[in-house]
């Protein structure tokens, strides 16, 4: 059993949400970030979603543009991402999976990043702009290597595509709650109860669901439908908060890590 | 060069890529989940329209009435004989109202939002010039309209950006990165995700996820239709070449796209050559890049060993991108299209030359084709035959070129 599904099952053992956790590689640099994730996986975090920073986020808000941009200055590469996972991984055994965008991988070669990927300890891969459809040679070389390999479900996706991405995903299926690019939101979508369990119709995989999830109550009306919560932006705003006093972002996030994940505690009855 | 001696097995014209979008190894769909649905249903659309005699019997008409084709095709005789080789004509683009080839495909998609009944429109532009055609085809039919334009093309091109506003459209500036096309195209992707439902993204070039690159050379397969038959009224043959500046591509591919299966006509796209051949300061991708994926599509790049997607350089905002559309690579795997690069230093004096022997101010983009279609006049005897696309005018380059020629 691979360590996300481990980890999907330990939360529903416990009768609640899983909670994954989103900070960008690397940002503000390379040690801040590692006391950055450490202070999460110390404080409820159950996944830890590592984005890998690249030049072009399309998919993403301005928060999380501005923590790649904010990583890629402060020196970060792909050796160094995966430098951080072999850091991370003395410590914990908490799942990582990378969030990432498809030329990170393709450029090295599918099956040379994935190797070494999976060496440094990631557990899965994300990547954001690679639809099923053309992700054959990636999820081959996971397969081989024994990576997951996390597609998301959008509120737009059909019925007919939802079969698509059950066959091709593993670990966990990310379901994106609202149309549009990451980032923080007043309110949770409305419909997620009903959109998960469409999703659960064609899979028995955990559904996580992300994107504008920012406070315990949302972490908690989430967590009430679904297998998994991803917070994002709120983390990394913990960070943009705190870039002239680095040795305060690692407690800052502790305390809003802690926070959040007491959302997920009493999700279920 | 070396690959005429390799003769390429035959195009079939109407051939499509592959369902996926795909030609051979380039273009296909990457793009986020979100997307997806709407690219498919993009593709349905377009695929009904493109036989509907309906649709195309409007698009002629306004291609015709309100854009002002066809276009003539020019004899530069004056280039000419200051080149001494072959002759020379124009492909006049320039000519067409908002002043590029890009009003043939704006128009176009614009009638295709219309008939799929979305009402608000976005585009990303780099020189304006798509941006223009967009916000003029949107004024033309009573569309929404939100153009994306980094901040440095906002200072280089503000003449476009103060057109398109009278035209009613919305000029969103993008502060990110290079403030350049490729961040204009992230910011306009990012408004497709969060408003896919009601939103239309009239994508400028020949590149992007499938059925853009398709239907944008579709689009601008005209051109090389009218050129044609220009050519073989004119001179009773066949030119020997084509030349067309490559940013995304779609004049090049729009002008080539008819001549692919004359295998006796030689066709060169030339891609922005900047400062030169040095990391960050060009766009030439076929020169100094390498297959990867951005913004929807796998092709030529310039990016780092990381991936990363590199700085680019251009005197012309218009070819100032990190990619090339999938077409263009695939058809130069196959030896049938050759790519070269023109300099800014090159651009700039022949920018002067061509505006001083024929009266005509070129594009600083179409300046490019223009470079290298003199070198290859040189090379070649007075009985051969070229056609340079002349896609755009230069009016909205004439203030950059003047600040640049006083520091010179």
């Amino acid at each position: 059993m691979s360590r996300l599904t481990a980890a999907f099952d330990r939360a529903r053992s416990e009768n609640r949400a899983a909670f994954v956790a989103y900070l960008c590689a690397g940002d503000p640099d390379f040690e801040s970030s590692v006391a950055a994730c450490r202070a999460l996986l110390a404080n409820g975090v159950d996944v830890l979603e590592l984005g890998v920073p690249f030049s072009d986020p399309l998919a993403d808000g301005l928060t999380n543009q501005l923590a790649a941009q904010r990583a890629l200055e402060g020196g970060m590469t792909a050796a160094r991402v995966f430098e951080l996972v072999r850091k991370l991984r003395e410590t914990s055994q908490v799942p990582v999976v990378f969030y990432t965008y498809y030329n990170l991988v393709f450029s090295q070669g599918v099956e040379a990043y994935v190797r070494e990927a999976r060496a440094a300890g990631v557990d899965a891969l994300l990547t954001l702009d690679l639809p099923p459809e053309e992700a054959g040679e990636l999820i081959a070389a996971c397969r081989q290597h024994g990576l997951d390999t996390v597609f998301i479900v959008a509120p737009t996706t059909p019925e007919s595509r939802l079969q698509v991405i059950a066959a091709a995903a593993t670990g966990f299926i990310y379901y994106v709650s609202r149309e549009g690019v990451t980032g923080v939101r007043d309110q949770v979508a409305q419909d997620i109860p009903a959109a998960v369990a469409r999703i659960k119709r064609h899979t028995s995989l955990p559904v996580a669901v992300g994107f504008g999830i920012s406070t315990r109550a949302q972490v908690a009306e989430v967590g009430a439908a679904a297998d998994g919560v991803v917070v994002g932006s709120a983390l990394v705003n913990c960070i943009r908060d705190n870039l002239r006093d680095r040795s305060r972002i690692a407690p800052v996030l502790a305390a809003k890590a802690a926070e959040l994940s007491a959302g997920v505690k009493r999700t279920r009855a | 060069m070396s690959a005429n001696s390799n003769v390429p097995p035959p195009l079939d014209r109407f051939s499509q890529p592959d369902p996926g979008g795909h030609f051979g190894s380039y273009g296909g769909v990457f793009v986020p989940e979100t997307l997806m649905t709407a690219l498919k249903e993009l593709g349905e659309a377009y695929d009904v329209a493109r036989k509907d005699p309906a649709f195309i019997n409007e698009l002629r008409l306004h291609l015709k009435e309100f854009a002002g084709r066809p276009t003539q095709l020019y004899f530069a005789e004056r280039l000419t004989q200051h080149a001494g080789g072959a002759k020379i004509y124009l492909k006049r683009e320039d000519l067409l109202h908002t002043g590029a080839h890009k009003i043939n495909n704006a128009l176009a998609q614009a009638l295709l939002a219309k008939r799929m009944g979305k009402k608000r429109i976005i585009a990303e532009t780099g020189a304006g010039q798509h941006g223009v055609a967009t916000a003029a085809a949107c004024a033309k039919f009573g569309l929404e309209c939100v153009v994306y334009m980094g901040a440095h093309d906002m200072e280089r091109q503000a003449l476009n950006v103060f057109r398109m506003r009278l035209m009613g459209a919305e000029v969103r500036g993008v502060e990110a990165g290079q403030k350049t096309l490729k961040e204009a195209i992230n910011e306009a992707m990012r408004d497709w995700v969060t408003n896919v439902r009601a939103t239309h993204y009239i994508l400028g070039t020949a590149y992007g996820a499938h059925p853009y690159p398709m239907m944008v050379r579709d689009f601008h397969r005209v051109i090389g239709q009218e050129a044609k038959e220009q050519i073989l009224a004119r001179e009773g043959r066949l030119p020997d070449e084509l030349i067309a500046c490559v940013g995304g591509g779609s004049n090049a591919i729009g002008l080539f796209f008819e001549f692919l299966e004359d295998l006796g006509v030689k066709m060169t796209g030339v891609e922005a050559g900047g400062h030169g051949i040095k990391r960050g300061e060009h766009a030439a991708r076929f020169a100094g890049g390498r297959l990867g994926v951005l913004q929807g599509c796998k092709t030529f790049l310039l990016q780092d060993a990381d991936g990363q997607i590199e700085l680019t350089h251009s005197v012309s905002a218009g070819l100032d991108y990190a990619a090339v559309g999938p077409e263009h690579a695939f058809y130069r795997d196959r030896g049938r299209i050759q790519f070269a690069y023109a300099t800014d230093d090159e651009v700039l004096e022949t920018f002067q030359l061509c505006s001083r022997l024929e009266g005509i101010i070129p594009a600083l983009e179409s300046t490019h084709a223009l470079v290298e279609g003199l070198k290859r006049a040189k090379s070649l005897s007075k009985d051969k035959v070229i056609i340079v696309n002349l896609s755009g005018r230069g009016d909205k380059d004439v203030q950059q070129v003047q600040a640049m020629l006083a520091k010179k």
